[in-house]
């Protein structure tokens, strides 16, 4: 493979091409990104850099001698608008064409909208540093009624910062245990007490419309109320980034469909991060993975898989995403399985400072730690993959 | 010089943090039998490395599992870039002492 194309600029991208270094490839490399800014790191927008705690800079996730070294092609500001893999071609915005023995999916996703939104200043999506400038500032501009609709983990570590700013914030979500799928019922209850916990107001309800001439005075909600609202974030999920694959005859079905060596559907054109649907060896389940260890993690699995020619499914690894809010650090390891049963292990609920192991027919399948770092790490070591469990 | 403590009560793969006497958290190791000392705040992001897992002479960061190699403070790999600093550490008589250098971080 002489020249390798990966489509995405940001942590999946850029852990790709340290992958390929890493690997041994000395052929070139050319990276697209659909946002001006170098690689970036986007967990701290909805915490430090919200708050204003930290600047831009701060976020870069490689300075000029990484990049020296890595010596790869940075083209920025610049989308990918089709894939022919019959002629080896990537058609960019701007008109370029890229010619590509091999091409690495890696352009993750964006945050979904609601309907009644459009042409409202003051409503919000948090995905890039652009938004979370755009959404900083309208948070400074206070006081006011911040509203945020989902209760997911942006909402809440938005919610949180958004509290530490001394603002007044409601939290909206249609959903009754909001963090069950991730954490399951009983740790997700837990979580969602921290909102109260904090003075942020909670309201299970679904969102139907928002009032307000050029910029937003309110929420609507499906059991009538009205929400006054100031700044306004929408934070109920994203969508990958495959249109551009249309055509292209890449399987896309809810991210491009890979297996668990990335490869997708066609030969030399594998996946990584958010945007990348794969069968997990760990969860024994094919699913789109949003967490930022995935995007690091998948990076060399798929450059191997690339290199080789053939899938190479890596060894198995334990799944894991943190979130700080509300002055916990919640970190959580392995899979919350339907059934699985969470056993408080050591630590005190009540102080928010625990760990939690996740029983499967006995066998330890996941661990959720708030401020515990150190059992936590000692914990995760000791998880068997569900998948590997025999049916009951 | 510090003495940590005895190097009965810091078995291998046990991790210590010290607050008290020094410009900055240290953090000390006994990796597989050796002690080591590092700068006990994660180079990256607001983390305590004496919380990390320890795996041969390494320290992994305990939010987003950087490891450090123990004996110079280099990270092996993203998100942290740059190296913590490292301390002297000896056992004398069964026991640790760290050696505190007021000197430019690395």
């Amino acid at each position: 493979m002489k020249n390798i194309t990966v489509v995405g600029a940001s942590l999946a991208g850029l852990s790709t091409v340290r992958a390929l270094r890493a690997e041994g490839y000395d052929g070139e490399i050319t990276v697209v990104g659909a946002e001006e800014h170098r690689p970036y790191d986007r967990p701290p927008l909805s915490k430090d850099f919200l708050s204003g705690a930290v600047e831009a800079e701060s976020l870069e996730l490689a300075d000029g001698d990484d990049y020296e070294v890595l010596g790869a092609q940075w083209l920025l500001g610049q989308r990918a608008l089709r894939l022919d893999p019959a002629s080896r071609t990537l058609e960019l915005s701007g008109g370029r064409q890229v010619l590509t023995d091999g091409v690495v999916v890696a352009t993750g996703a964006t945050p979904r909208v609601l309907p009644g939104a459009e042409g409202l200043a003051g409503i919000h999506t948090l995905r890039t540093l652009d938004d979370a400038v755009a959404l900083r500032d309208d948070l400074r501009n206070g006081p006011g009624n911040v509203v945020i609709l989902g209760a997911g983990f942006i909402g809440a570590e938005v919610a949180s910062t958004a509290r530490k700013m001394g603002l007044d914030v409601t939290v909206v979500d249609p959903v009754d245990v909001p963090l069950e799928r991730a954490l399951g019922r009983e740790m997700g209850e837990l979580a969602d007490t921290l909102h109260g916990d904090h003075g942020v107001r909670r309201v299970q309800d679904r969102t139907v419309g928002f009032t307000g001439e050029g910029r937003v005075t309110g929420v609507c909600l499906a059991g009538g109320e009205v929400l006054p609202a100031d700044t306004v974030l929408v934070g109920v999920g994203v969508q990958p980034v495959t249109e551009w694959l249309a055509g292209s005859g890449v399987a896309v079905d809810d991210g491009v469909v890979c297996d668990a060596g990335c490869a997708s559907s066609v030969p030399n054109v594998v996946a990584v991060g958010d945007v990348a649907r794969r069968p997990d060896p760990f969860t024994g389940r094919h699913a789109r993975v949003e967490h930022w260890t995935s995007a690091m993690e998948q990076a060399g699995c798929a450059v191997r898989t690339l290199l080789a020619g053939v899938s190479e499914p890596p060894p198995v690894r334990v799944p894991y995403f943190w979130s700080d809010q509300f002055g916990v650090r919640l970190q959580f390891a392995g899979y919350a399985a339907p059934g699985a049963r969470p056993r408080i292990v050591e630590g005190d609920v009540q102080d928010r400072s625990f760990t939690a192991v996740y029983y499967r027919q006995e066998s330890p399948v996941a661990v959720l730690s708030m401020n515990r770092p150190k059992p936590f790490n000692r914990l995760r070591r000791t998880l068997v993959a569900p998948s590997a469990l025999t049916a009951a | 010089m510090i003495t940590v403590c005895s190097l009965e009560d810091l078995p291998p793969g046990e991790s210590l943090r010290i607050t008290e006497g020094v410009p900055a958290p240290i953090a000390v190791f006994n990796a597989d039998g050796t002690v080591y000392a590092i700068d006990d705040t994660c180079t990256h992001q607001d983390a305590s490395l004496a919380d990390g897992w320890l795996e041969g002479c390494f320290v992994e960061c305990p939010l987003h599992t950087s490891f450090f190699d123990l004996r110079d403070g280099r990270p092996t790999c993203p998100p942290a870039k740059a190296a913590v600093r490292t301390h002297p550490v000896s056992v004398v008589d069964g026991q640790i002492k760290l050696h505190i250098t007021v000197g430019e971080p690395a």
